[in-house]
């Protein structure tokens, strides 16, 4: 039994189901992060954690208490919604003291709760303004400080940084980082932004179609993705993932692929029991920095494969260099440093770590575990 | 944009505007001037209007016609004047508003944050209110009134709009609190707030602009209205619109107009002073919630 335990919990609307099946123990201290595309059930699950929205079948309890049919304000936990939500009529520090005094906490306890939550978040000389007045950093501080004046069991986040500029949010998101840090509050945190979910997150539940597609560690989901679906949802640029055919080579399993030019070229697997597959269909995964020029390739590697390919685009984003090419009858990208000589429409030789690729069954869209 | 209507402002040129202002000029001096002509024959005494001129200024500037309109006028057989059914009006006007606002705020707030099944059908029904003709009510209310034994009296008149009113008031709390973030309302629930509480601390706080708009338009209405008040309500309980018609119609040989005159601006001028007070929040609350941002 973990500290937040949701146990097969379904959410159903008359007949459709829109959540199968969910089964999550968060640890305390834990910060989970529940990630996917709109639609995935994602938001559902959080406010059912929170009791906004009834639970069809399945338990959720925080620390062993079953919360099924518990009053929000009484599973003790506070939420940090997407818009914020700041009382308009209030001032920064009736905001943030509300719930302690809908809670019946004397004023004195309040005053105090306030201070201390005000000068952690560095929100002091804000609070007789009104959230009308205030910048969207700024809101989104007082969203936070309401939350932790409540000193909740769990925190629940919905998207608390969508709303704000792609700076803004980047410093919002190492402040919230280093708030968990300091804290060690257990925290169950919604996004539809992959790289919140592998910055922030101590595990990550990938959710697609009312379905945890996996959940583990950033480094799990990153380097071993359960299925197509997450290998492609997690990563920027996604994964690399082009059909080929798993071939024999002096007893050792190759992927076979069509480069741009028609011809095959095969690739040595790290993964042994990939023989089993001798002669099949496969789908090959391959992350972009996985693939790049031989003096870039990673040392540490046991297998990298040279791959003669003609390169189709270069794209400098100023810390790397992106360039694609036509693999498998696919564009495929690979991540390069900055100042490669690489030039659109000539021949490279590129070099792929085939330790980091995964093979997935080209039916199920599962991985093909070792 | 605004440089486009720079373009346009100045392409209209001197003599277009010069068109524009003297038109617009017209038409206010058009509209106003039944209310320069009542106001002008009010301060006047009889002779001077019978003789003829209505449009001139007072020869004889005199203020007897407000104060026999108050207070000294025969009104059907009573000469008290119009000051007890002014009061009447007050006393069923004012229960009335607040009575079908805070009905109509939390009717609003219901069916936009407590969503239940059926609740549109509910919330359709309350607007067929709206539309139903008052002629087609007065028989069944009669016998309602009767019912309750408040038939001639004022609070029966107060029942009486206060079912018309919250239809409206209904409408229009419910297209505002549409337009009010959800999440508001779940964040208190997370807060520990209760339904009243939620209510009073954070909807009703930020609902001023409909409020007004709603106590304008209810207040109006009701003031206004004749139909209920003479068919339920007439004698001592009639309200000022039905002891206006009386004012006129009783007369004891002359028909004093100056006195009519006066006893209808009476009768109008509360409306008026909400309008003045008021008035400029009316637009704004009529077009909150239809244009975001």
């Amino acid at each position: 039994m973990g500290f937040l335990d949701i146990n097969n919990v379904t959410k159903s609307y008359g007949a459709v189901e829109v959540l199968h099946k969910v089964d999550i123990n968060v640890e305390e201290g834990e910060f989970l992060v529940l990630v996917g595309p709109s639609g995935c059930g994602k938001s559902t699950l959080l406010n059912m954690i929170a009791g906004l929205e009834g639970i069809t079948s399945g338990e959720i309890s925080i620390k062993d208490r079953v919360m099924n049919g518990v009053h929000p304000s009484k599973r003790n936990i506070a939420m940090v919604f997407q818009s914020y939500a700041l009382y308009p009529n209030m001032s920064v520090g009736k905001n943030i003291t509300f719930g302690l005094e809908m809670h019946g906490t004397p004023k004195e306890e309040r005053e105090k709760a306030l201070k201390d939550v005000a000068s952690l978040l560095q929100i002091d000389h804000l609070l007789d303004r009104k959230p009308g007045q205030l910048s969207g950093g700024q809101r989104q501080r007082v969203a936070m400080g309401r939350a932790l004046v409540r000193d909740p069991d769990v925190f629940l986040f919905d998207e608390p940084l969508s709303n704000l500029d792609a700076k803004l949010r980047v410093d919002m998101r190492t402040e919230i980082k280093k708030l968990h840090q300091n804290l060690k509050t257990t925290v169950v945190y919604v996004t539809h932004d992959q790289i919140e979910a592998m910055t922030l997150s101590t595990r990550i539940a990938v959710m697609y179609d009312g379905y945890v597609q996996q959940l583990g560690t950033p480094k799990e989901i990153y380097d071993t993705p359960e299925n197509v679906f997450v290998a492609t949802f997690m990563g920027s640029p996604a994964m690399n993932v082009m059909p080929a055919t798993v071939e024999m080579i002096e007893g050792a399993p190759h992927a076979k692929i069509s480069d741009s030019e028609g011809n095959h070229v095969t690739l040595a697997f790290a993964q042994d029991n990939l023989a089993d597959w001798a002669g099949k269909e496969i789908l090959l995964g391959i992350r972009p920095e996985a693939i790049t020029d031989p003096e870039a390739a990673d040392r540490d590697s046991n297998r990298i494969e040279k791959l003669a390919n003609r390169v189709g685009v270069t794209e400098p984003s100023g810390a790397d260099t992106f360039v694609t090419m036509t693999l498998g009858g696919k564009d495929i990208i690979a991540r390069m440093r900055a100042d490669t000589t690489v030039a659109a429409g000539e021949m490279f030789d590129f070099a792929v770590n085939m330790e980091k690729a995964v093979a997935f069954d080209p039916k199920t869209e599962a991985r093909i575990k070792p | 944009m605004s440089v486009a209507s720079q373009d346009n402002a100045a392409s209209v040129g001197r003599v277009g505007r010069t068109f524009v202002y003297l038109t617009l000029l017209l038409f206010a001096l058009f509209y106003l001037l039944p209310f320069f002509i009542m106001l002008v024959n009010s301060l006047k005494p009889l002779g001077e209007i019978t003789g003829g001129n209505m449009i001139a200024l007072p020869q004889d500037w005199t203020i007897a016609p407000w104060l026999s309109a108050w207070s000294t006028a025969q009104i059907g057989v009573e000469p008290t004047g119009l000051k007890p059914y002014f009061w009447n009006s007050i006393r069923m006007v004012v229960p009335a508003v607040v009575i079908c606002t805070m009905i109509g705020a939390l009717n609003g707030y219901v069916l936009t944050k407590w969503r239940f099944r059926g609740d549109t059908i509910v919330f359709g029904l309350m607007l067929f209110s709206c539309f139903i003709p008052f002629q087609i009510v007065l028989i069944p209310m009669a016998r309602i009134l009767g019912i309750l034994e408040i038939s001639g009296t004022t609070a029966g008149l107060v029942l009486v709009h206060v079912v018309y009113g919250i239809g409206f008031a209904t409408l229009y709390y419910r297209n505002y609190y549409a337009a009010f973030p959800t999440e508001l309302v779940r964040a208190a629930q997370i807060d520990g707030a209760g339904f009243f509480q939620i209510f009073y601390r954070i909807l009703l706080p930020s609902s001023g602009p409909i409020t007004v708009v709603c106590v304008i338009w209810l207040f109006t209405n009701i003031w206004n209205d004749f139909l209920f008040g003479a068919s339920f309500a007439s004698g001592d309980a009639a309200p000022m619109t039905v002891a206006l018609n009386n004012l006129v119609n009783s007369s004891t040989g002359v028909r004093e107009y100056n006195v009519h005159f006066a006893g209808a601006i009476l009768a109008a001028l509360p409306t008026l002073l909400v309008y003045i007070v008021a008035g400029r929040f009316f637009v704004r609350g009529l077009m909150a919630g239809s244009v975001k941002g």
